[in-house]
């Protein structure tokens, strides 16, 4: 169970990213965020996102069109 | 990580954006891109000049239009539509065009400029407006947003040989 969830689901880019960045200021480091969206963008820009940001992206999948970011905070 | 120039270590998560165009479509770009590398970290100026200026304005009333844009093809029926010049020259059909272009961001779920620059502003996104644009075309400061400052080419040029990224838009 992920300590907080972001629901970006009918968001496109950058929203998602833009709002899972201020997200993450409310989960404290080694914690975690899951992110529901609904943009395929999604997939390579989270990744890209944490490479960068240096957060772990623990894993993600995708279900009926809804994937499913989970992101360590570092 | 760092680059060498004149001694002067760059920071790579530094980036500048020129933005010269104000219409809806190409307001796009800079706000994306400046909101985004600022959620990744970097610390981003943007320098408005010319047409980019209006952007920064309290009130935008930002416009598309289709007249000379041969690239814009607009989903329509199933398929795409371009329009001949000439019926993009009628008064109104910029309107309209921008009206369907705003129903068609809203539908597909894409952040409005306003939106996007209000993000950049709570980001920290430093926003330069060009002084020359304001002379030229009579704006003043204190119609512009909140926060934001005023320079030159000198100021512009100051950060891009700070900046990792430099960007024209």
């Amino acid at each position: 169970m992920a300590d907080k969830v972001l629901d970006a689901k009918g968001l496109n880019c950058p929203l998602p990213i833009l709002k899972a960045k201020k997200a993450l200021k409310d989960v404290t480091e080694g914690g975690t965020l899951e992110i529901l969206a609904t943009d395929p963008g999604a997939v390579a820009d989270f990744q890209a996102f944490c490479r960068t940001t240096g957060n772990e992206l623990v894993e993600h999948s995708e279900e009926g069109g809804v994937y499913k970011f989970l992101i360590r905070k570092t | 990580m760092s680059e060498e120039t004149g001694g002067n270590a760059i920071d790579p998560n530094t980036m500048s954006i020129i933005v010269t165009k104000g219409s809806l479509d190409w307001a796009y770009p800079p706000f994306i891109l400046s909101t985004t590398a600022a959620a990744m970290g970097l610390d981003v100026t943007m320098f408005f000049t010319f047409y980019g200026l209006p952007l920064l304005l309290k009130k935008m009333d930002l416009k598309v239009t289709p007249l000379g844009n041969a690239a814009m093809k607009m989903p329509m029926m199933g398929g795409h539509m371009v329009m001949p010049n000439i019926v993009a020259a009628i008064p109104g059909v910029d309107a309209m065009a921008s009206k369907m272009m705003k129903n068609l961001i809203k539908k597909n779920g894409v952040a409005s400029i306003e939106e996007l620059r209000d993000l950049a502003v709570e980001a920290d996104v430093r926003m330069i407006g060009c002084q020359m644009t304001m002379d030229l075309f009579d704006y003043q400061k204190d119609e512009m947003i909140d926060g934001i400052e005023v320079g030159g080419a000198a100021t512009y040029i100051e950060v891009a040989t700070k900046s990792h990224i430099n960007l024209f838009i």
